[in-house]
């Protein structure tokens, strides 16, 4: 490969040329647009500390968006390691002769008939934003990932630094409480 | 006949992961025989359908809009890089 074109940086215009890609590249990633304006100013602010280990092999952008990959996992990992707080109900016993089998309370119950309605129209969405945003944070950002935005199951794990059996337990757990929500909000409401 | 049997908590697992078609064959047989038991969860399964509909849907809606951040979010996070760079 030829490298006579180098790239350079050029920090007076990052926000104005790369701002919206790399915020449409966090929103798809996170939940809520506080938190990725966030990372989209840290990413610059590391780019501007690390400038002199840019090495003009790759495109500003591309040199960009490998900061801000390193700031979703650091993100990850810092609501991952938020002990207890916000955890999911429990729904299976976890200990005991009944250990993984619903407890009663929380087991599904039949959902009214008229269900069928309109999968599409505006109070449903309402009602799932409500419960997806009750989610803990990141069960919320890996249900996200998979479900909304469709990721592959192994871009998931790599760009977070997690294992699939991680992820499919973060699935279950998403799912069997969103489910749940949207009983109590939607279909029995 | 006993490496068949599973809880209701793997069961209801192996159907969410079903639901992005990315189940085993064995888990597929394993989540069958649960069902002929349990009726919960065979409830939990069919009502998960109508979820994953409804996830897809608004999958779509999401998905085809592409946002972007307003110029007055643009303007603070310009004067944050600009003090930096100071």
């Amino acid at each position: 490969m030829s490298t006579n074109t180098k790239h350079t940086l050029e920090p007076n215009k990052w926000v104005q040329l790369y701002s919206d890609y790399l915020f449409n590249y966090t929103i798809t990633r996170v939940s809520g647009s506080e938190i990725a304006k966030d990372l989209v100013q840290e990413t610059f602010f590391s780019g501007l500390k690390s400038m002199k280990n840019f090495k003009g092999l790759a495109s500003e952008r591309t040199w960009l968006v490998s900061i801000l990959k390193r700031k979703i996992i650091d993100h990850y990992r810092k609501i991952n390691s938020k002990k207890g707080k916000a955890e999911v109900r429990m729904n299976f016993y976890k200990d005991g002769e009944n250990e993984g089998e619903w407890i009663e309370e929380r087991a599904p119950n039949t959902w009214a008939e008229d269900t069928d309605k309109g999968v599409e129209n505006e109070e449903l969405k309402a009602a799932l934003e409500y419960c997806i945003d009750k989610l803990p944070e990141k069960y919320g950002m890996v249900f996200n990932m998979k479900t909304i935005q469709g990721f592959e199951t192994e871009e998931i794990c790599k760009e977070l630094d997690i294992t699939s059996s991680n992820l499919w337990v973060i699935i279950h757990r998403a799912r069997t409480q969103l489910r749940r929500c949207m009983e109590d909000n939607w279909f029995n409401n | 006949m006993g490496k068949f049997k599973i809880t209701c908590d793997e069961a209801t697992a192996i159907c969410d992961k079903n639901q992005y078609g990315e189940a085993s064959f064995g888990e597929k047989i394993k989540l069958t025989i649960h069902f002929y038991k349990c009726k919960i969860c065979k409830c939990y399964s069919d009502q998960n359908v109508t979820m994953t509909k409804i996830y897809n849907n608004y999958s779509k809606d999401k998905c085809n809009k592409n946002t972007c951040l307003t110029s007055k979010d643009k303007e603070k996070i310009e004067e944050a890089v600009k003090e930096k760079m100071e």
